[in-house]
């Protein structure tokens, strides 16, 4: 295949395109001038000033010049490339010209917003601008777009209801998935749960989805199952699976990590003892098996949470204990349940309307503070009613602590796998808290459910389903395109000190323990220059970003 | 938004509208209407000029009404598209007077005045609702008095106030305060029109209007006819309290600084039964950053955040909540106000209980903000009616436990506040789960895929 590079430059010729935008940016400076000047600049055989460069014409103007004066570089001196940037070079890889030979300089941000109304300055900062532009443009050099195979199979570690929806979801795709659960039984916290807040047995609903999924046929589930080890970059994943000590190696295309959480169970906590005084997950279990017994009910919400420790609020054990609540008045009426509580945390619709039924439940809600926590004795509680201001006593024969869902103690072995964070609870760092909850800053490897923080069975779904089309986004192209504005490390000088290796946020550096060197997965690399600015040898250097290239504009100025 | 904008895959029509919706999963059939802008949108750079140029001011509801845009506008400076609009409710040529100044001033030739509106027929596999919410109007909860004081203000509101593209540019004004200022530019562009027209009559006359208005009080009444002189006794009648308005009002503007004591009001329309049962999830965020960035802004603000409960419930917001304590000044007060009265100089004053004394308190705040419910959108029904899909009962699209973005039709999901009130985080999941079903719902059968893969 030829490459679209491989075409070498003999004499510079470089085409300037100046743009008015309206009177965006004509109206503050004169642009006119400034494409006169551009005309003096060495290198420059062609210059043209125009009223919208991004407009239909605009774009036709840079093309017919490309053809006709035989341009090899193209400045574009208008908005921000943060827009626009993808449209110049798109417009001049289709005129023939390597996209890498196109430099873009913003002179509305940069010129006309930021000197509105001293027109002088601003014309005289944007020929600054442009000579700079046009200076690195002329030490440009073609390059090829980074391209890299898919291979359109997952893994899914954790059968949980995160982990089996994002399964399920995968394979309604049609994608490939290997389902990978270490227990015996897919299902994970929720089979061990009573009923759900519709009521609904939570065993019966995950039996029935881990059995759908388990025969779904381009699902693969592994049980008694582990992820020993992961090599490899998005797209192609070398993974390896051992059950009951046989090994078994997979090639996957992305990975989702579903691995969930578990319920804090901490003795002495509350004065807990896992037989009076208990947490609402063991509460679930005596419902389940149906050996519960109590009529003086007290429950203890952020039990071990909130805390100096623990600083993190559980979400979902307000509504834990309200459900369980209910689920003891309704069937024992002359039941006495009082639920101590710090804030109610039963947001949305649902959960808030489960609080209003609670209460006409005769479920009866008190608010301590947590400078004065409750004190757990035998058969009793004693509390300080925040509200009121007043200290209680109250009688009991069961006390069961909401405690919190806490990371499992293998998620940083499975972060260290992956080469993902985790915050400082133990719990999985997305790339996002706000924007990309689903995501892990490193390409193609994904986090749905409790492993990212405590999450009800309806939410881990929705995520475990979400994750789904955050990976279709990748698999479904037939092969993986990515700039080619990546980091390159000079072998003969790299001295392998891995200052590089700290500073790099995608993990797309790595250490060569043959040759004592830094390499760079240009599959993975983003571009950020981390590693450029840090190289205390020069050795590595972003692509486009040259020190020459840099060089050349800064003694442009 | 940018990306989205410039996705290949992704055609936007923003200013459309559903009309009807025929077929079923795989093979929907939609009716869109898109609006007529008035600018065409292939032309259109989105530069602005027009707007620059426009004569009509109008009030924007973008800022909340505490700003001004003009008739041919944009809804906010980085909306995706850019394409600007015509407000013919508005526009001066739309409303049968002179004007054509933007079609002048553009030099795309974007402005096309006899543009329709275009109905065009979608076919498609799968539909995504994600229709958002509507804020609640506070003004229906009368003991809030949100009409009748200025400073009583939603936390919407508040928002633009912090933004520095906001009406204040960051500051945080009271709106009182703006009220008066606006008024004292008002009156004083009133005043020197009126000095100026006395000035004239005393160059005329020679003698000064003072001496002249002395003179023509104890004047016969014969003098007192002539009209000539009737006018200039008026227009010194006129012009003397205006300028004793004006020195009253620019004493008061001189004290004026920004609100430095604020006090956020939790589960304004949310939580109660009177208007919506549940609760909005997001609000008490929302209160606690606004907050901190207030103080942020100026460090002697303090705030107090009235609640029933203080629900930071999501990653890391427990903690943010607890830093907010901490380093921003904010004080979280477990107590439903009952009422809001109007205090000294436009000071709402807050009547709550102290349960722990059992007493009744007031307090006096510079602004108080509501933190409104999230409430279903008014054409909800409509959508749901031309989707044919169902309502729960708190008036967003019904779901279930098992299939949490499914609608009760095949084929169309929901994500957002359409589905039920949530944060940014939950949303965005959401959203890639809705889309994540519509995927599913538009491969034919995995076996296919697999083949063509």
């Amino acid at each position: 295949m030829e490459k679209k590079s491989d075409r070498t430059t003999e004499d510079l010729r470089v085409g300037v395109f100046i743009c008015d935008c309206g009177s965006n940016i004509a109206g503050h400076l004169d642009c006119k001038a400034v494409t006169e000047y551009a005309g003096t600049l060495p290198g420059v055989v062609f210059t043209k000033e125009n009223l919208y460069t991004c407009s239909e014409a605009g774009i036709v103007e840079i093309q017919k010049a490309i053809k006709e004066n035989k341009l090899n570089r193209v400045v574009v001196a208008s908005c921000s490339p943060r827009t626009h940037y993808p449209l110049f070079a798109g417009s001049c890889a289709e005129a023939g010209l390597n996209p890498y030979l196109f430099e873009m300089v913003n002179i509305r941000d940069q010129c006309s917003w930021v000197h509105m109304g001293k027109r002088d300055i601003a014309t005289s900062k944007a020929m600054d601008l442009v000579r700079m532009g046009v200076a690195k443009s002329t030490t440009l050099e073609p390059q090829d777009d980074i391209e890299s195979s898919l291979v359109r199979k997952i893994l899914v570690i954790g059968g949980g209801i995160a982990g089996l929806s994002a399964a399920q979801a995968l394979a309604a795709m049609g994608l490939e998935v290997l389902l990978v659960e270490k227990g015996k039984r897919f299902g994970g916290l929720m089979r061990q749960l009573h009923v759900l807040d519709n009521g609904i047995s939570a065993e019966k609903y995950i039996d029935e989805l881990a059995e759908k999924v388990s025969s779904t046929f381009n699902i693969t589930p592994l049980l008694e199952s582990k992820v020993t080890d992961i090599q490899g970059y998005i797209g192609n994943y070398r993974v390896t699976i051992t059950t009951a000590g046989e090994k078994r190696e997979e090639t996957v295309g992305c990975i989702v990590v579903a691995s969930g959480a578990v319920p804090l169970v901490e003795k002495g906590l509350l004065g807990y003892n896992g037989g009076t005084v208990i947490t609402q997950m063991e509460l679930e279990q005596r419902l389940k098996q149906g050996t519960f017994k109590g009529s003086r009910i007290v429950m203890i919400q952020c039990a071990g949470a909130r805390n100096q420790q623990r600083e993190y609020c559980s979400r979902i054990c307000c509504a834990t204990a309200v459900k369980n609540a209910m689920i003891i008045k309704r069937n024992f009426p002359l039941a006495d349940i009082h639920v101590l509580y710090r804030d109610m945390q039963m947001y949305g619709d649902e959960k808030e309307k489960m609080l209003w039924d609670a209460r006409g439940l005769g479920i009866s809600f008190d608010v301590y503070d947590a400078a004065q926590p409750p004190e757990v004795t035998e058969g009793k509680v004693t509390f300080h009613q925040s509200v009121l201001g007043v200290t209680k006593e109250m009688n009991c024969d069961l006390v069961v602590l909401a405690t919190p869902l806490v990371a499992r103690e293998d998620a940083a072995e499975i972060g260290g796998l992956l080469r993902v964070p985790t915050d400082k609870n133990g719990f999985f760092l997305e790339a996002h808290a706000k924007l990309r909850p689903l995501d892990f800053a490193a390409d193609g490897v994904f986090v749905c459910g409790s492993a990212r923080y405590p999450s009800t069975s309806v939410e881990a779904r929705t995520q475990g389903i979400g994750v789904a089309s955050r990976v279709g986004a990748i698999l479904f192209k037939d092969r993986l395109v990515k700039s080619a504005i990546v980091a390159q490390i000079i072998e003969d000088s790299c001295v392998g000190c891995m200052g590089c290796l700290n500073v790099c946020p995608y993990d797309a550096i790595s250490y060569n323990r043959e040759k004592n060197i830094c390499e760079v997965k240009e599959i993975l690399c983003k571009g950020c220059g981390n590693c450029a600015s840090t190289c205390p040898s020069h050795s590595a250097i972003l692509r486009g970003y040259r020190p020459e290239q840099l060089m050349a504009q800064i003694r442009a100025l | 938004m940018l990306d989205v904008g410039r996705h290949p895959n992704i055609e936007l029509m923003a200013y459309s509208e559903v009309e009807k919706v025929d077929g079923s999963a795989g093979c929907f059939t939609a009716r869109v209407r898109k609006k007529a802008r008035y600018v065409m949108a292939d032309r259109c750079t989105g530069c602005g000029a027009c707007a620059e140029k426009c004569p009509t001011l109008v009030t924007d509801l973008y800022n909340e009404g505490h700003s001004k845009r003009k008739a041919i506008y944009s809804w906010f400076a980085q909306g995706i598209p850019s394409t600007h609009a015509i407000d013919t409710d508005h526009c001066r040529l739309f409303q049968g007077k002179k004007c054509g100044i933007c079609q002048k001033i553009c030099e795309a030739n974007a402005i096309d005045y006899e543009q329709q509106d275009e109905v065009v027929q979608l076919e498609v596999g799968a539909i995504i609702v994600a229709s958002g919410y509507t804020v609640f109007d506070p003004g229906k909860i009368p003991e809030y008095r949100y009409r009748d004081l200025p400073n009583v203000i939603t936390a919407m509101e508040f928002e633009r106030f912090l933004s520095a593209s906001g009406p204040t540019h960051g500051h945080i004004h009271r709106p009182s305060d703006i009220l008066v200022t606006a008024e004292i530019e008002e009156l004083d562009k009133q005043e020197k029109r009126a000095a100026k027209a006395l000035a004239r009559l005393e160059e005329k006359n020679g003698e000064t209007t003072e001496a002249f208005y002395q003179r023509y009080t104890y004047a016969a009444q014969e003098e007192k006819d002539d009209p000539a002189l009737q006018q200039w006794a008026q227009k010194y009648e006129e012009y003397l309290p205006l300028q004793n308005r004006l020195i009253e009002l620019r004493e008061k503007a001189a004290a004026f600084t920004t609100a430095k004591k604020l006090a956020f009001i939790q589960c304004v329309g949310s939580r109660d039964l009177r208007f919506y049962p549940f609760c909005s999830g997001f609000c008490c965020m929302h209160s606690i950053k606004e907050a901190v960035i207030a103080h942020e802004h100026d460090n002697d603000t303090t705030s107090v955040i009235f609640g029933m409960d203080i629900r930071a419930v999501g990653k890391g917001f427990d903690e943010y909540k607890v830093r907010g304590s901490n380093n921003s000044n904010i004080i979280y007060r477990r107590s439903r106000v009952a009422e809001i009265i109007k205090g000294k100089n436009d000071n709402p004053v807050l009547v709550y209980e102290d349960t722990v004394k059992q007493v009744v308190c007031r307090e006096e705040f510079d602004l108080v903000i509501l933190a409104t419910a999230c409430a279903p959108v008014d054409g909800m029904k409509d959508l749901a009616d031309i989707l044919g899909i169902g309502i729960n009962s708190f008036g967003f699209f019904q779901t279930s436990h098992e299939n949490p973005l499914d609608t009760t039709k095949e084929g169309i999901f929901v994500c957002g506040c359409a589905h039920s009130p949530m944060d940014i985080p939950e949303s965005v999941a959401q959203a890639s789960s809705a889309a994540s079903r519509a995927v599913q719902t538009v491969t034919l059968t995995p076996e296919v895929l697999l083949k063509v893969s």
